[in-house]
């Protein structure tokens, strides 16, 4: 089942720095999906179309179709200027690169986009915190301290927060940008492992630190080269079979 | 050979001799300023009772030093400054900071900075021949000449200061924050009061701190719009009378004071008061900065 469907997606940023031509590609709902390729190749820049983040770049030029088939049966067409992009990023979540957590407690943390979205129950509230920090696999090693800053955590547990307060809002689509480039191989098995947990539930999209990631967590993959779209395959093909020559190269290590 | 190395070292060490100078200079210089200022104004505690000083007329000539009168004038009137100052100065500043396109930024950044460079004078002159009489007029005043006055004035005065400072603490917020707040569906007005505000409490209220302290300082234009009549204020009335700040009597009475008479140290205790004033602003004002290094060595660390 296809989650977000691009077609013939355009952009250029104002600056002519970076651009992705073309691109089309089916994500497909409750599966892990990799983009990767070596930097400057526009994975982060599609990724941040999914949920218009884009809108705050200098972007010169957007063209072409994303469209998110809502679990509701609803069909949102993502760059259509009228679309709420509000309601678009409660369903479209985001975890970036360096852990941001915000200038509030863990608990904050977790019940800010909640509070936002106009809930005030307590008892939800307090369900929703437990429920994501577990899934996010850090309940146990916050639970006691829940009402202290979250800047006091490692980056780590930051990075896993920041996971569970995506997980928070329910979203029906993850977007994750090199969520692991800044932990160690301990932190990035467990958010890994985090992820292997939730894609039931979830559709992910994630933009891996390296190639190796993308093997163990990929199963779909797409290879991002200079703005194209090289090749796009399911499961562990991309690795073992791939038809591109640049492909080849690039993951078994020839450049990148 | 040898000789250009210890002709070298020597212009070395005399380098770093003056630096060193220049510095120390600095830390004598306050000294120096604070010795002075304790060696005129301290004998006033013995010429004055306490019960005159804490008294509520100031007729020096008649040998009545109250200074609550003055005290009274300089907290009315900064207080109200503060009141006018900090909210139109912060939401100038997230208005730059967060809201305004690029072009307008490009602006208002450059006319704050000018606007903080205007003479109090010429504000004081712009208070006196527009803004009393204009006051007087509406307000169905007997004088335009009043506290209110200063206060308005005060706030003009303090305001860019707040706005630069407050703004730089807003801009320095990591582009991040906002992403993540926006990410999770916070509209633009939740993100800046929940998330870059609270990011930049301390800047921000830096910026407060350093308004006050320029608002409590300031001389010419309240001596110039406020009536200079050191009467009490017992009540918010007294805010649209006349009042007299301590600056002002300081600047207004030196002039003619003979030296060393007990007047003369009486205006230097209330200098010593408003060193103390602005000692504290400073000192907490940095509390707070040192507060927020401490904060972000931690999310650093």
């Amino acid at each position: 089942m296809v989650k977000i469907s691009i077609e013939h997606f355009h952009l250029t940023y104002s600056d002519g720095a970076e651009s992705l031509r073309d691109i089309t590609i089916d994500i497909p709902a409750r599966a892990i999906s990799v983009f990767l390729g070596p930097a400057g190749g526009g994975k982060s820049s599609l990724l941040r179309a999914l949920n218009r983040l884009n809108d705050l770049a200098d972007v010169r030029s957007v063209s072409g179709q994303i469209r998110l088939f809502g679990d509701n049966g609803q069909t949102i067409d993502i760059l259509d200027p009228q679309t709420d992009v509000v309601a678009l990023r409660r369903l479209v979540s985001m975890v970036f690169a360096r852990p941001v957590t915000l200038p509030l407690s863990i608990r904050g943390n977790l019940t800010y986009g909640l509070e936002v979205a106009g809930m005030r129950q307590n008892n939800l509230l307090g369900e929703a915190v437990e429920r994501s920090l577990q899934q996010a696999a850090l309940w146990e090693e916050v639970k006691d301290r829940l009402d202290e800053p979250a800047a006091a955590l490692s980056g780590g547990q930051q990075q896993r927060l920041c996971l569970a307060r995506s997980l928070a809002m329910q979203p029906e689509v993850i977007l994750l940008d090199e969520p692991t480039s800044g932990l160690d191989p301990i932190s990035t098995s467990k958010v890994e492992a985090s992820l292997q947990e939730i894609k039931n539930n979830y559709t992910i999209v994630l933009v891996p630190h390296s190639v190796q990631q993308a093997a163990r967590v990929a199963d779909h993959a797409a290879f991002f080269l200079q703005g194209e779209l090289i090749e796009a395959a399911p499961g562990p093909n991309l690795f073992i079979n791939p038809t591109d020559k640049r492909t080849q190269d690039y993951v078994e290590g020839r450049f990148g | 050979m040898k000789i250009f190395i210890s002709q070298l070292f020597d212009k070395e060490r005399l380098i770093t001799r003056l630096i060193a100078s220049a510095g120390y200079s600095a830390i004598l210089f306050v000294l120096l300023i604070f010795y002075f200022l304790i060696s005129e104004g301290l004998p006033a505690l013995g010429e004055v009772s306490l019960h005159s000083l804490l008294g509520t007329r100031w007729y020096p000539i008649e040998e009545y030093y109250g200074l609550l009168p003055l005290i009274s004038g300089s907290l009315m009137v900064t207080l109200g400054a503060t009141a006018i100052a900090m909210p139109i100065g912060i939401g100038t500043a997230v208005f730059i900071a967060e809201v305004a396109p690029r072009w307008a930024r490009e602006i208002l950044k450059p006319l704050v900075e000018v606007l903080g460079g205007l003479p109090s004078v010429v504000l004081g002159l712009i208070g006196f021949l527009i803004l009393s009489p204009a006051l007087r007029v509406n307000l169905n005043l007997a004088t335009g000449l009043t506290a209110f006055t200063g206060s308005l004035l005060l706030a003009a005065i303090s305001i860019p200061t707040i706005i630069s400072v407050a703004e730089d603490a807003l801009d320095s917020v990591p582009r991040s924050y906002r992403d993540a707040a926006l990410a999770l569906g916070a509209t633009e007005w939740q993100t800046i009061w929940r998330v870059t505000l609270p990011a930049a409490r301390s800047g921000v209220l830096t910026a407060g701190m350093l308004g006050v302290g320029r608002a409590i300082g300031e001389t010419m234009t309240v001596m110039m719009v406020t009536g200079n009549a050191p009467v009490l204020a017992n009540s918010l009335r007294m805010l649209f009378m006349p009042a007299r700040t301590m600056t002002a009597t300081i600047a207004a009475e030196m002039g003619e004071v003979a030296r060393g008479s007990v007047h003369y140290h009486v205006l230097f205790l209330i200098g010593i008061g408003l060193f103390m004033i602005s000692l504290v602003v400073n000192v907490t004002a940095s509390a707070v900065v040192f507060r927020q290094r401490k904060r972000s060595e931690r999310i650093l660390s």
